[in-house]
């Protein structure tokens, strides 16, 4: 056996290996115990694909080999090291668009090698993949970025014009002809810049019209796109750890983006081709909504056994997690059983909350998910709702007409006391009243979620310290 | 060139250990497994290195150059923040012990 078959099976065996330690890797994320372990597993098996790939190209291009990886590690790795908890829905976004471009890139280098003179003509099944997974690669990389800005805030939130569907569709379906035309008719290098030009503005059409409030579901649907993408150009290539990793993520986004959609009461396709709040905007509310101190608030939190504290996207832009659980800690020394509950979307993307909370302290063995709390607040003496509204509201389940009917929601109009902290009279992503702020037994208490927590948290060391001693 | 349909095999096994894995995984940690696949996709840096080391022509340079730049930095990226949130995951037992 020569050096060059012998470095062949090494590479190869390493590829096997880490297509393994990304399985096992992915598999022990399934509880929070052994999910750091996992992704440095699935880390390590990622070091040992990329050296046992240097040992295969022979020397060939290796400084500009190692100044690419220089140029995407360093700068991303300082980003990541630094970016905020909240910020985190855009950089997932921005790092899968790059992975999406990446597999755009191997199916240009792939095509553009089958259009030399001369050279021979690639089998059928292989060209095929190589084109698909180019077209999928390139809308996942501009629809990321788009989405990316987007989440930003460096975008308008949507951009609509008439017959935006039908134009849409349009460039998708000129996008696949020439996607057709490229593995039927002629390998032609003009023809492989119009098919890339079609395939990247079609990413960039296809997200612009989508909402804000619908953007979780679009990066998971993009990052299944990329996984997708990247294991029809590892057929393209022949790497098998590229087919088995690539589609390990495309199956495992798409049931994500199956869950979350389930979540949010959107199918799919209304998220990519109608917009949000377009319906009616729900039965008008009667009643008035009953203001409360932070003091009465307290001696309420003071005579209670059980509370649940209903967090939303409106305490991280607050930034009031950390108050918040010195307030959970505050009661739970004083013998209350507290827990933390959480709708699958809060946040800007799903399991958002959980890591924003997290990042506070809070261990996660007092976080409940939907399915198991909404039980619970039927014996719950006090809900505290900071910065959520559309996920708690009771119209998801009542009102027929509302936008968001059928939405599953969290029980909190069953506790029997509400108090709900929020800055104003305002209304949630979805635009419409919650009939929640009206009910008899709430009580909102309008202030910045930070305020609000500390002088709930002072209020209440007043109460014990006046009556406990 | 790998077989047709053994490779249509290979996908199909992968796309339902793939849909078998995620199926376990608790809400709590949905970010975190969403940025983790999105790592794990960085595998895509091996194809666009193979694909730059075969580049001949300067265009087939280019696109080679920024394949792999790209595909690193979904690996990196991808890892990183990955890592960041697992680890501020604790319980109440080991937040208790520090």
């Amino acid at each position: 056996m020569d050096m060059a078959t012998l470095l062949e099976y090494v590479a190869k065996a390493s590829y096997f290996l880490a297509a393994v330690l990304f399985i096992l890797g992915i598999k022990r994320m399934s509880s929070p115990v052994t999910a750091r372990k996992g992704i440095e597993q699935a880390g390590i098996g990622m070091v040992i694909a990329t050296l046992a790939t240097f040992a295969i190209t022979g020397g060939h291009n290796l400084g500009l080999i190692i100044a690419a990886i220089a140029l995407g590690v360093i700068p991303t790795w300082l980003w990541g090291k630094k970016v905020a908890m909240t910020d985190m829905p855009q950089m997932v976004a921005l790092f899968n668009g790059m992975g999406g471009g990446s597999a755009a890139a191997i199916g240009a280098s792939e095509l553009l090698k089958f259009t030399q003179p001369g050279a021979a003509a690639p089998p059928f099944a292989m060209l095929t993949l190589a084109v698909v997974g180019a077209l999928i690669g390139s809308i996942s990389m501009t629809g990321s970025i788009i989405a990316w800005a987007k989440l930003d805030g460096r975008m308008d939130r949507r951009f609509t014009f008439g017959g935006q569907q039908a134009f849409n569709f349009l460039i998708l379906a000129a996008a696949v002809l020439a996607g057709l035309a490229l593995v039927a008719w002629k390998l032609d290098t003009s023809l492989v810049v119009v098919f890339f030009l079609l395939a990247l503005g079609f990413g960039v059409l296809m997200t612009l019209p989508i909402g804000g409030a619908d953007m979780p579901v679009v990066i998971s649907l993009y990052n299944a796109l990329t996984g997708l993408a990247v294991a029809f150009e590892g057929y393209a290539m022949g790497i098998e750890a590229l087919i088995v990793a690539g589609m390990v993520v495309g199956a495992a986004g798409t049931f994500l983006t199956q869950l979350m959609a389930k979540a949010m009461n959107r199918p799919i396709s209304g998220v990519l081709f109608s917009n949000f709040g377009g319906g009616g905007s729900g039965e008008a509310i009667a009643g008035s909504q009953k203001a409360i101190e932070a003091s009465d608030a307290a001696s309420l939190l003071y005579m209670a056994e059980k509370v649940i504290i209903v967090p939303g996207y409106g305490m991280a832009v607050a930034q009031a997690q950390h108050k918040i659980w010195e307030l959970a800690q505050a009661l739970i020394k004083a013998g209350k059983d507290v827990k933390f509950a959480i709708h699958p979307v809060a946040g800007r993307m799903p399991g958002h909350m959980n890591v924003l909370l997290a990042e506070a302290g809070v261990p996660y063995d007092l976080i409940a998910d939907m399915e198991d709390i909404n039980p619970e607040f039927k014996t719950c003496d006090v809900a505290i709702v900071i910065g959520a509204n559309d996920v708690v509201n009771p119209a998801a389940k009542t009102d027929k007409s509302s936008p968001i009917f059928g939405m599953p929601i969290l029980n909190v109009v069953d506790a029997r006391q509400c108090i709900v902290i929020k800055c104003g009279k305002g209304t949630g992503f979805a635009g419409i009243e919650n009939a929640l702020f009206y009910q008899d037994n709430t009580r909102m208490l309008y202030a910045d979620g930070k305020e609000a927590a500390s002088s709930l948290i002072s209020e209440l060391k007043a109460i014990e310290g006046g009556s406990g001693h | 060139m790998i077989d047709g349909f053994l490779a249509l095999y290979i996908f199909m096994l992968a796309a339902f250990t793939g849909k078998e894995i995620i199926g376990r995984v608790p809400v709590i940690l949905h970010t975190p497994l969403m940025s983790g696949s999105n790592f794990v996709h960085g595998i895509v840096l091996v194809g666009a290195m193979i694909a730059l080391a075969h580049a001949e022509s300067p265009l087939a340079i280019a696109i080679g150059f920024i394949g792999v730049a790209l595909g690193a930095g979904n690996a990196a990226g991808g890892y990183v923040v990955t890592e960041r949130m697992l680890e501020m995951f604790k319980s109440s037992k080991s937040a208790g012990k520090k």
